[in-house]
Order: C-alpha cells, then structure tokens, then sequence
C-alpha cells in the first residue's frame, strides 16, 4: 500500500504519470505512422485488386489480381481475428528477431502495429469503396493511369472518411497500448499494474483512467474537425 | 470523326444475356451535333461509353479521329481518351477539388506544368462563364453551374469530341436550355464535334443536327434532321412534330412536311383553290430544326380518292413530303 500522505507522493506521481504518457504517446504515435503507410496501401490493394476494380488485371493478368486479392484479404482478416492478447504473446519470438529483444516501450510497437494494419486497411478499403464510381468513370474519360486515378481521384476523394477511421484505430490502439504494458511494455498500462494492481493504489489507478481519456478524447475531437475542414460536401 | 462499326455489346451470363448493343454502326461528321434518343435501357448510356471505350466492345471497331481505338494498347488508350471529352448526368465532380481543382485535373492528368495550368483554367472557366466560382466547391454550386465545371473539365485539354450522357437529364427546364445554347456555341466557336445522348424530343430538336432513335440495342433509324424530316414514316420526324391522336372516322389524313424555304406556302389555301377541296387543319407545328426552319401539318381531305390523289401528286410534284395517315373511303 502506498501512503499518499507520505512526502513526495505527489511530485512522484506527477513524474510516473508525464513519463508513461510520453512512452504511450511514442508508442502509438510510431505504430500509427507505419500503419498510415501500410494500412492505406494494403486497404487501396483489397479495393483496386477486387473484382471490377481499376487494377482487377495487374500485368494483365485476372489469375494475378485473385491472387494478390485473395492473399492480402486473407492476412487482413487473420490480423482482424486474432484476439490482441494472443497476437502480442504470438509475435514474442518475431519481435526478439527483429529487435533483439522482445520486451520493452519499443519492442511493444511490433505487434502494436501488427494489430493496427489490417484493422486500418479494412477501414481505408470501406472508405474507398464508399467513393462514387461515377467519379472513377470521369477519371477514365480523362485518360487517367491507374497511379493517377487512385492518387489524384479515389483516395483525394475519401479523405474524411480516411480520417475519421484513422481516429478509430487511434483510440484503439491507446487501449491496446495499456494492454502490452502487462508484459513490460512500459507506458500507461504498465503504471496502472505495477501501481494500482500489485501496490493498490487507487490514486494511481484514477490518475491513468484520467489521462488515458483525455487522449482519447484530445485524438477524437482533432480528429471529428480534421474530417469536418476536409469535407466539402 | 467518329464511326461506330457492327459494335456489340452483351452484358450478363450466357443463361440471361443482356444485348445492350446489337450491330450497332453508325457515323457522325466532323463539327455535327448529334443525338441519340431513346428509353431507358435501349443501350444509350452503352453506346456512348464504347465511343471513348469506357465499355469495350465485344465486336466490331470505334474510331474517332481517323484512329481506330479498338486497335489501340492500353497505353495509347490512355492518350486517345485524353481527346475525347464527356459529361455526365450526374456530373461526376470531385467534392475534394474546388472548380479550379476540378478544371485543372484533366491537364495534371495530361501532364500540364503548372503556369499554363492556371492560364488555361482560367481561359476555359471564363468561356463557360464560371470565373468568378473558380474556389467554390463544387456542393455550393447549382446544378447547371456543376455542368459548366463537368464541360470546362471535359475541354481543358482541347479535345475535338465530346461525349454528353444525359448531361441535362438532371436539369430543370430553363437550365437545360442554358446548357444546350452552351453546348451550341462550343460548337460553333470550337468546331467541337458532339455526340450527346437523351431521352427528351426536345434536346435533339433543339441542337442537335443529326439524330438516330434507338431501341432495344438497335438503331432503328438516323441521319441528318432535315433529311429525316422529309422521310416518309420517320418515327423521329414524328417525334419531332407530335401532331396527337388521328380523329374518329373514316376520312383521308394526310401529313404535309415542309423543309426550308417551303414552309412559306399556302398549301391549305392552294389546295382549296386548285381542287376545291375544302380542308380541315388538324394539327400543325413550326420549328426550326437542324438550322431550318420546317413544319408539318396533319389535313383531313373531304372527296373522293380521285381528288385525294390529284391533291397529293400535286403537293409532292411542289417539293412537300406527304405521308397518308390514313386512307380513307
Ligand atoms: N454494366 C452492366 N451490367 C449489366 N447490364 C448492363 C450494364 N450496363 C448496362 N446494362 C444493361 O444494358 C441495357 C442498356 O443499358 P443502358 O446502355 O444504360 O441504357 P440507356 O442508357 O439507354 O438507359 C439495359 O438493359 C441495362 O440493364
Ligand atoms: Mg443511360
């Protein structure tokens, strides 16, 4: 038990708490750049790749568009089936190769973004979808490559979608973030176990509810007014 | 400009084929504007996609500009769409672009470095009248100002053709008219080649100078406006002058079309006097048509068949096309 009339209680948890959030925000904020990038890419192949899509035949081959559509469909779904828990124990070897180690606030940001990217791409690839194929057509008739059609036409034209399931995977990830702090992963988690779990402090345990909220929250409204401003509907 | 050869085009399986385009040729002349009407589902909206090959035939050949596109690698596709315009009916902007953005996508598309990019935007807004809406979006425009963006988007690269699938079909009266009299003035002032699809008599009588009425994936009939009005049972030229039901009883109607300069004539007036036949007006209507001004009038003649058939020769020695809508005792 920690007595919170005890001199330097306060200054101490001050400390703990800026320290884990600086080590949560890090970890989410490395895991969601790697996932903008693999996620959009991955989230554009499901859509372009599937049947009627723009590149439906790559080097003008269907067999090759099944494939890398069914391939990509088939890792999306088994990143989105595996329960994170099982995923961040699963990924314990992977991690320790890539890294050397396999614990610690980095070596978290493994199956952090391991989790993130298909949870991204089927969010993206809803997103696309949702974009008029009648804006698809008008590219067409533009003489548009592909390259062109997808960057300058479908992804342009689901931004605010874009954003919005950014915002999503954000607030998911803040949780999945506390979850890896069980196995040593540092951050907020890792307070509200070593703290309130095994010392019971209340205290500690209210102070990381408090922040992790306010995160959550702070990464909602940014994100609602992002989507908003880049809506010209 | 362009020439559409034995084109076929079959959607669905084997079991439920759907023959959207059933040996479809047909040709249209450089600097024409040309309409195709017909009811929904007679394969319009297919027909024109094949033109810029948005849909690939299953057979037959589309060439525009003396190049055959259907013989073309993707590649050079690409270039070939790239002069050939289109509208849309419903379209089809960018919310995301502003008019300008929108504008200028067709020349980043094409390669256009950015100073003539701005210098050309700026030239095709002002020639659809939209320059003072080049930072709008396109939600806080009207929907006739949507279509000026759609057209100015559709010239920015200075094609020759442009394809038009319904592109008033979504417009109110008065704005379609705005549209057309623009589209006719492209014409004109560019020498710009249009191929434009509808539904609505009035579109085609309106601008258009040749015209084919298709159906069920056919072309039943086409050619040039003041030729098919001259054309005995010409269901376009009915179209065009809709003269209502025939009236009860036995008596001989005839249709009297006038093309150009006879449109002057007293017929009614002559026919009385020549053969004393007093006749009855039934119907008439006046329109300038493919640039001419024309009419028909629908005439119940009293008598005998012997004087009936002297009336007609006569008119038709004179010029005029008579049809015999019915054929009385
Ligand atoms: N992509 C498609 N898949 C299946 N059937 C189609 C497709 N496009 C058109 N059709 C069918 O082809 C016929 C002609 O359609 P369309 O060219 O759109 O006619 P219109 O424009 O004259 O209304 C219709 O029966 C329509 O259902
Ligand atoms: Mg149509």
């Amino acid at each position: 038990m920690i007595d919170s009339n005890a001199p330097g209680f306060w200054p101490q948890l001050f400390d703990t708490l800026l320290k884990a959030t600086g080590e949560t925000l890090y970890q989410v904020g490395v895991t969601m750049l790697i996932t903008l990038i693999l996620g959009l890419a991955l989230g554009t192949l499901l859509v372009v790749t599937d049947r009627g899509g723009i590149l439906e035949r790559p080097f003008g081959s269907i067999v090759a568009g099944r494939i890398i559509n069914a391939v990509t469909q088939t890792v999306v779904n088994l990143g989105r089936s595996i329960p994170f828990i099982i995923l961040m124990i699963a990924l314990i070897p992977f991690t320790r190769l890539l890294l050397g180690s396999a614990f610690g606030v980095t070596a978290a940001i493994v199956p952090l973004t391991v989790a993130a990217i298909p949870f991204y791409a089927r969010i993206v690839e809803i997103s696309l979808r949702e974009v008029n194929e009648g804006l698809v057509e008008a590219g067409h008739s533009l003489g548009a490559t592909r390259w062109q059609l997808v960057l300058k036409v479908i992804i342009p034209e689901a931004v605010p979608g874009l954003i919005r399931g950014f915002t999503t995977t954000v607030v998911s990830i803040v949780n999945y973030s506390a979850i890896v702090g069980a196995i040593g992963g540092g951050g907020l988690g890792d307070v509200a176990i070593r703290y309130g779990h095994q010392r019971y402090s209340v205290i500690h345990i209210v102070a990381v509810i408090i922040v992790l909220v306010a995160i959550v929250q702070i990464v909602q409204v940014v994100g609602a007014r992002l989507a908003n401003r880049m809506s010209h509907r | 400009m362009i020439t559409l050869s034995s084109v076929t085009k079959t959607f669905g399986d084997a079991a439920n084929p759907v023959r959207a385009l059933d040996d479809v040729s047909l040709s249209v002349a450089s600097g024409e504007i040309f309409g195709v009407i017909g009811q929904s589902g007679a394969g319009k909206s297919t027909l024109i996609r094949t033109v810029n090959l948005l849909e690939r035939p299953d057979s037959g050949t589309v060439t525009v500009a003396d190049r055959e596109l259907t013989a073309l690698s993707d590649r050079e596709l690409l270039q070939a769409r790239r002069e050939i315009g289109m509208v849309f009916q419903q379209f089809n902007l960018l919310d995301s672009r502003t008019v300008r953005g929108n504008v200028e996508l067709a020349l980043e598309i094409v390669g256009v470095e950015r100073r003539q990019r701005t210098a050309r935007t700026n030239e095709i807004l002002e020639l659809v009248g939209l320059e003072h809406k080049a930072q709008q979006y396109p939600a806080q425009l009207s929907g006739g100002q949507k279509q000026r963006v759609g057209i100015a988007r559709a010239l920015a690269s200075r094609p020759r053709v442009l394809l038009s699938d319904e592109a008033t079909s979504a417009l109110d009266p008065e704005t379609t008219d705005s549209i057309l009299q623009l589209l006719r003035s492209l014409n004109k002032e560019l020498g710009l080649t249009i191929l434009l699809i509808t539904h609505e008599m009035d579109v085609v009588k309106s601008v258009c100078d040749s015209a084919a009425l298709m159906s069920g994936g056919r072309i039943l009939e086409h050619g040039r406006l003041v030729d098919l009005l001259s054309q005995p049972g010409s269901q376009l030229a009915r179209g065009l002058f809709p003269l209502g039901e025939l009236p009860e009883g036995t008596s001989t109607v005839i249709d009297v079309t006038f093309v150009g300069l006879s449109s002057e004539r007293p017929v009614v007036a002559q026919l009385a006097r020549t053969h004393h036949l007093d006749v009855g007006l039934l119907g008439a209507a006046m329109e300038t048509i493919g640039g001419a001004q024309s009419g028909r009038t629908r005439l119940e003649l009293p008598g005998t068949i012997e004087q009936h058939t002297a009336a007609i020769d006569d008119l038709r020695a004179q010029g005029l096309v008579v049809e015999i809508v019915r054929s009385g005792r």
